[in-house]
């Protein structure tokens, strides 16, 4: 299973990228560990300077605004 | 160049909706039509160019540039680009962040981050086909010094004593690393495709625009309702001396207004048309612009109360000389 983190202190754009990343995941029936990190020292030592960022596993995939279909798509399989 | 919005408004105002131009409420709607439309053209052309021009800068760019730029230029730098760089307010702390843990002093970061809402490249483009080219060099100055001023400012106080912990270990491990080593993974400036750079600048025409308009039509509204119901001459009369009281009022009363600065220059265009001194109408928007509670609540999350009490007081106390100033230069400007 996935470990997916999306960074970003309470924006309306954060939100958004959240409920997409969700709504993806369930369309495809495929489970995913999802979290959102509002606190700015973590997201400050991901070294992220633009959100929403999104983390897969550990590695910065995306950042400065919500991601596309395709790209969360290509993130969960 | 602009009469076709002129003549669109006075189409859609009096000829098909049937108003006459010698009421009030017919003066205001043609107002309100015939700017909105002026704007929103101007908005999506210039937000696209723009965007076409400088897709390939980032904040990652700006703080690698800044973080190797010497103490006295990195104020004017960081103020410059404060103007110039795009990010949306809700990037702030990440930004503060990322500048202050590659070691960039507290003052050089603010100086970036109070520019940054009072000038950016829409509002100065507004602001030349509204108000004129000699105002908008103004503003720009004004808005600037501001920043630079405030950063020198607050590196003088060492504000860097009133940051959350976290975030002043951060700064020291910034300044060392840099000491020491000058890696930084900088972001590669390989350049861009043109198709990319379209793709770019059409997501920052859509974006920039659904965030903007009804800031737009807010402050049109309220430069209509200006223009068509108060009494001619009336802010002439009243303020139009730009007695000393009338600035810090403006200031304070711009505080708890929220609005960015697209949303705010059309209020001043017809603030400015109704008789209210150049240096009162620049003193209220830019604390409307730039000295918001939601934005400074935003902050205490690296800053402590007292950073952020010295920070707000500072913006007051300089917005409201600038008005002083402006007052007293105007008859020569």
């Amino acid at each position: 299973m996935k470990n997916i983190k999306v960074l970003g202190s309470g924006c309306a754009k954060c939100k958004k990228t959240v409920a997409l990343i969700k709504k993806v995941a369930s369309d495809k029936a495929i489970e995913i560990n999802l979290e959102k990190v509002e606190d700015p020292s973590q997201i400050m030592a991901y070294k992220v300077m633009s959100t929403p960022a999104v983390v897969v596993d550990g590695n910065i995939v995306h950042k400065g605004g919500i991601p596309n279909r395709q790209q969360i798509e290509q993130w969960l399989v | 160049m602009f009469q076709v919005f002129y003549d669109f408004a006075s189409w859609l105002i009096y000829d098909l909706l049937g108003f006459t131009a010698q009421t009030k409420l017919g003066d205001a709607l043609h107002f309100f039509v015939e700017d909105v439309s002026k704007i929103f053209a101007l908005l999506l052309v210039m937000i696209y160019f723009i965007a076409l021009l400088r897709a390939s800068l980032n904040v990652e760019r700006v703080r690698d540039f800044l973080a190797s730029k010497h103490k006295g230029v990195g104020y004017v730098m960081g103020s410059s680009f404060g103007a110039i760089t795009p990010f949306c307010s809700c990037s702030s702390i990440p930004v503060f962040l990322g500048f202050t843990s590659a070691g960039i002093p507290v003052g050089i970061t603010m100086a970036f981050l109070i520019t940054s809402p009072l000038i950016n490249e829409v509002a100065v483009l507004l602001l030349m086909s509204l108000l004129g080219w000699k105002f908008t060099i103004l503003y720009v100055v004004i808005g600037m010094s501001v920043g630079i001023l405030g950063g020198v400012f607050l590196d003088a106080i060492k504000a860097e004593r009133w940051l959350q912990s976290f975030a002043a270990d951060a700064l020291k491990q910034g300044r060392n690393d840099k000491t020491s080593k000058s890696e930084t993974a900088s972001v590669s400036g390989v350049g861009m495709l043109l198709s990319e750079r379209h793709q770019f600048a059409k997501q920052e025409m859509l974006e920039i625009f659904g965030r903007v308009w009804k800031w737009v039509i807010l402050g049109v509204g309220l430069g209509a309702v200006l223009h068509g119901f108060v009494p001619e001459g009336w802010i002439q009369e009243h303020l139009g001396d730009g007695q000393w009281w009338s600035v810090p009022v403006a200031v304070l009363l711009g505080v708890p207004l929220y609005s960015n600065a697209t949303g705010v220059i059309p209020v001043m265009e017809s603030l400015i048309a109704n008789g209210l001194p150049i240096g009162t109408t620049l003193a209220f928007c830019m604390s409307t612009v730039a000295a918001s509670f939601p934005e400074f609540i935003l902050l205490k999350q690296v800053m402590q109360w007292r950073l952020l009490a010295i920070l707000f007081a500072m913006l007051l106390v300089a917005f409201t000389l600038v008005g002083w100033v402006f007052n007293a230069l105007s008859p020569f400007l």
